[in-house]
C-alpha cells in the first residue's frame, strides 16, 4: 500500500503522466509536475519520505484567485454554491451566501457542532431540500436534482454513521457501488447472458479496490461481521466503484483509531492522485492540516473563514468561532498531572486558570462576608 | 379416534389449491418483506382483488378464464401502485400501517350493497367454473391414490395452481439472483446508502411492491379457482397467516413460503380434525366448536415462538440469525 511507499501495481515508465480518472494509476508515485498542484511550492524533488515511510506527498495550492477570504473565486472550481439557505424552523441550519469547492483538490469543512456541515453536505448531494439557493457540480445546475441522479454524475457521499449493507456480503456491497449495471433493469434481470459480463467485470474490479483497501480476505463475509474501521474503509472502497469526480466524506476518522486513521488518510491521498475532488467534514485539526490543500470553516450556517490550512488556524475568527486559544496545549501538562515543558501558551493558559481560580476564590470569601 | 381419517385429511392438504394460494401470496409477501424490507400487511386485498378480478370478468363481462387471470393481475398492479406512491417515500413501518387499512377498504368495498351488481356485496360469487373447466386438458375420470385422488376437475386447478407457483418461484429466484435483487436487498438494508450509490430507490420498491401484489392475486385466483369467492375469508387474519407462513419458512429465501404453506396447512388441516376428535372423546374439557377455534390460538403463539427463536425460518441463513438487529 502507499503507506510504505511501494504502489502496488508496476510503475508506469512516465511518472510524470498526469493521473488518469482509472482506478488503477500507480499512488506511491507523485511527480512535481502533477497537473494537480502548480510547481511553486514543491520541492525539486517532489515527494518528500519521512522517517516513518511515509510518503509526504505535496499540497495544492494556488486554488484560489485572490485573497483567502470567505466566498473567494477558486481557479477552477468543481462545485459553486450561491445564497444557500436551510431552515429547521426558527433555526437557520445553513445560510451560505457564495461557496466555490476547488477541483482536483482536498477541502475540509470545519466548524463546532451545530454549525451546518453536514447540512450543507446533504443539500449537495440532494439529500435534504434548502428553503432558496442554488449550486451547480461541474458546471450544471443541481438544485433539486435528487440524490440518485446527483450520484450518477460522479459525485458520491459517505456517511458520518457508517452505512455498510449488513445483510449483504462484502463483495455485494461492493458491487452495488458500480453504476450503470445492465442487470439492474427488471426486465433484464431475469436473462443472465445480458447482465453476466459486465457482472464479472464488476466483479475484478471490486475485488482489486477490496485488495488496495485490505478487504479482500473479507469478501464474502457479511458486512455485518466487519468492525467498524472496516466498514469506514468499505463505504469509501463502495463508493469509489463508481469512479466518481468528487468524493464527499462526512467524518471519514469519527471513531476510528490512530493506526486505521493513518491508513485511511493515505487512502484519501490517493483519492487525489488519482484526479478526484475530495470534500470532507472532520473535527480532527491534525488531520485536516495533513492532508487538507483548503479549508473552509463554518460556524452557525455560515462560512466564516477559508483558506490554506496554515493560514486558516491563525485566523482569530476561526480561533474563537471554532478551535479555542490554546489548541496546541496538553492538558495534561498544564494542570500538572504530566511532566512536559510548559511553553509560553501554556504558561498563559496556566496563568488565565489561575487568575480565574484566585476570582473564583475572592468572590466567594465576598459573599462569605 | 380415528387416526387415519385425521392423517388422511392432513394429508391432502399438501397438496390442495389452497396450500397453493396461500403459497403463491406469501412468495409475493417474500418479494415484499423477505428481499425489499416493505412491510405489507395487506396481502389479502391483493388476494381479494385477484380473486374478484376473475370473477367479475366472467360472471358480469363474459370473458374467457386466463383473460380473467390477467385482469386480477392488471387490478393488483394498479392497487400496488395506488398504494405505493404517497407511503414508499415514507419509513417502512407507515407503509404497515396504510397496507392494513387499504385492504380492508378493498374488502368492505367488496362486500357493500353499492356494488351488488358485480359483487354480489356479502355473499359473494360463484358458478365461474364452467370456462376453467373447458379447458381442462385432463380426460374425466379419477387420478391418484389413497389421500390424494382427485377428479379431472379438481386436479386440473391443483395441476394449474403449481404452473403457477412453479413459475412465481423460478421469476423471484432469477431476479433475486440478479444485480436487480442485490439492489433490492440493499434497500432493505439501508436505503440511504443505496441512493447515494445511484440507484433510484422508490423505482425497485415500487417494481417489488407490484411483483409481490401481483403474485398475491394469482393466489387469489387460485384460491378462487376450485370453489367460491367469500368476501368474508379475506380478513385481515388471511394477512396474519401469509405472515406466519412467510417467517415459518424463512423471508429471505426461495422456496420458504412453499415450505411454510406446506407445513402450515399440514398442521392447521391436522388440528382441525384432531382437536373436535379430542373434545368428543373428553380428553378436552371444551365443546368440539371450541376446539375447532383453539388451532387459531395455537397459529398466533406458534407465530410467537418462530420470532422470537428462529427468526431466519426454517431455510434461512444460519449466519444471518447472528446478526439480526
Amino acid at each position: 500500500m502507499s503507506s510504505n511507499g511501494t504502489p502496488q501495481e508496476p510503475t508506469t515508465p512516465d511518472a510524470a503522466t498526469p493521473p488518469a480518472s482509472e482506478s488503477v494509476t500507480p499512488v506511491g508515485a507523485v511527480s512535481p509536475t502533477d497537473s494537480v498542484s502548480p510547481a511553486d511550492s514543491v520541492s525539486p524533488t517532489g515527494t518528500v519520505t519521512t522517517p516513518t515511510g511515509s510518503v509526504r506527498r505535496p499540497k495544492a495550492t494556488g486554488l484560489a484567485t485572490g485573497e483567502a477570504v470567505p466566498g473567494v473565486a477558486k481557479t477552477d472550481p468543481i462545485m459553486v454554491i450561491d445564497n444557500v439557505t436551510r431552515r429547521f424552523g426558527g433555526l437557520t441550519a445553513v445560510d451560505v451566501e457564495h461557496l466555490e469547492i476547488p477541483r482536483h483538490a482536498i477541502t475540509a469543512l470545519i466548524g463546532p457542532n451545530g454549525a451546518g456541515k453536514t447540512t450543507l453536505f446533504n443539500l449537495l448531494c440532494g439529500f435534504d431540500k434548502p428553503n432558496s439557493g442554488t449550486w451547480s457540480y461541474d458546471g450544471k445546475n443541481i438544485s433539486g436534482v435528487p440524490s440518485f441522479k446527483v450520484a450518477r454524475m460522479g459525485q458520491v457521499r459517505t456517511f458520518q454513521l457508517t452505512k455498510a449493507l449488513s445483510l449483504l456480503t462484502v463483495l455485494e456491497n461492493m458491487k452495488l457501488g458500480s453504476t450503470g449495471q445492465k442487470g439492474e433493469s427488471l426486465w433484464a434481470s431475469v436473462i443472465p447472458a445480458i447482465w453476466r459480463k459486465q457482472d464479472d467485470e464488476i466483479e475484478s474490479k471490486a475485488m482489486e479496490l477490496l485488495t488496495r483497501f485490505k478487504l479482500d480476505a473479507k469478501a464474502d463475509d457479511y458486512a455485518a461481521s466487519l468492525s467498524g474501521g472496516q466498514r469506514k474503509l468499505l463505504e469509501m472502497a463502495r463508493a469509489l466503484m463508481s469512479d466518481p469526480n468528487l468524493v464527499m466524506l462526512d467524518e471519514p476518522m469519527a471513531g476510528v483509531n490512530p493506526a486505521l486513521t493513518e491508513s485511511l488518510l493515505d487512502h484519501i491521498l490517493d483519492l487525489k492522485d488519482l484526479g478526484m475532488t475530495v470534500l470532507f467534514v472532520e473535527h480532527d485539526m491534525h488531520m485536516v492540516r495533513h492532508i487538507a490543500d483548503w479549508v473552509i470553516v463554518m460556524a452557525e450556517g455560515r462560512v466564516v473563514a477559508e483558506g490554506p490550512p496554515e493560514q486558516v488556524m491563525h485566523d482569530q475568527a476561526v480561533i474563537d468561532a471554532y478551535l479555542g486559544s490554546h489548541q496546541d496545549v496538553d492538558l495534561g501538562v498544564v494542570t500538572g498531572r504530566i511532566a512536559g515543558e510548559l511553553d509560553t501558551s501554556a504558561m498563559e493558559l496556566l496563568e488565565e486558570i489561575e487568575e480565574e481560580h484566585e476570582a473564583a476564590i475572592a468572590e466567594a470569601e465576598e459573599e462569605n462576608k | 379416534m380415528d387416526f387415519g381419517q385425521i392423517f388422511n385429511l392432513s394429508l391432502g392438504y399438501l397438496f390442495s389449491p389452497v396450500t397453493l394460494a396461500y403459497a403463491l401470496a406469501a412468495t409475493g409477501l417474500a418479494v415484499h418483506f423477505g428481499y425489499a424490507g416493505l412491510l405489507n400487511f395487506g396481502m389479502a386485498g391483493f388476494m381479494a382483488i385477484g380473486a374478484y378480478g376473475y370473477a367479475i370478468s366472467i360472471l358480469s363481462f363474459g370473458l374467457p378464464w386466463w383473460v380473467g387471470i390477467i385482469i386480477g393481475m392488471i387490478g393488483a398492479s394498479i392497487f400496488a401502485v395506488i398504494l405505493g406512491i404517497p407511503t414508499l417515500r415514507l419509513r417502512a413501518d407507515y407503509l404497515a400501517i396504510v397496507t392494513i387499512a387499504a385492504a380492508e377498504i378493498v374488502r368492505l368495498l367488496f362486500t357493500t350493497q353499492l356494488f351488488d351488481e358485480w359483487t354480489n356485496s356479502a355473499d359473494g360469487l360463484g358458478g365461474y367454473h364452467a370456462d376453467f373447466r373447458s379447458a381442462n386438458p385432463f380426460p374425466p375420470g379419477t387420478y391418484g391414490f389413497g389421500p390424494w385422488t382427485y377428479s379431472a376437475d379438481q386436479l386440473w386447478v391443483r395441476v394449474f395452481g403449481l404452473l403457477l407457483l412453479g413459475i412465481a418461484v423460478y421469476l423471484v429466484w432469477a431476479i433475486m439472483r440478479s444485480p436487480w435483487g442485490r439492489v433490492l436487498k440493499g434497500i432493505r438494508e439501508d436505503e440511504d446508502a443505496v441512493r447515494s450509490l445511484g440507484k433510484n430507490v422508490f423505482a425497485y420498491k415500487m417494481q417489488a411492491l407490484i411483483i409481490g401484489g401481483v403474485f398475491g392475486a394469482l393466489g387469489g385466483v387460485v384460491f378462487a379457482l376450485p370453489s367460491a369467492v367469500v368476501p368474508a375469508l379475506y380478513q385481515t387474519s388471511l394477512t396474519f397467516f401469509i405472515w406466519t407462513i412467510l417467517l415459518l419458512g424463512g423471508a429471505a429465501t426461495v422456496f420458504g413460503p412453499v415450505v411454510g404453506a406446506v407445513i402450515f396447512w399440514f398442521i392447521m388441516a391436522f388440528l382441525d380434525a384432531l382437536l373436535p376428535a379430542m373434545a368428543s372423546a373428553g380428553i378436552l374439557p371444551i365443546s368440539s366448536i371450541q376446539a375447532a377455534i383453539l388451532r387459531f390460538i395455537l397459529v398466533g403463539v406458534a407465530l410467537m415462538l418462530i420470532v422470537i427463536f428462529r427468526p431466519q425460518g426454517i431455510l434461512g441463513n444460519k449466519r444471518e440469525l447472528t446478526f439480526v438487529k
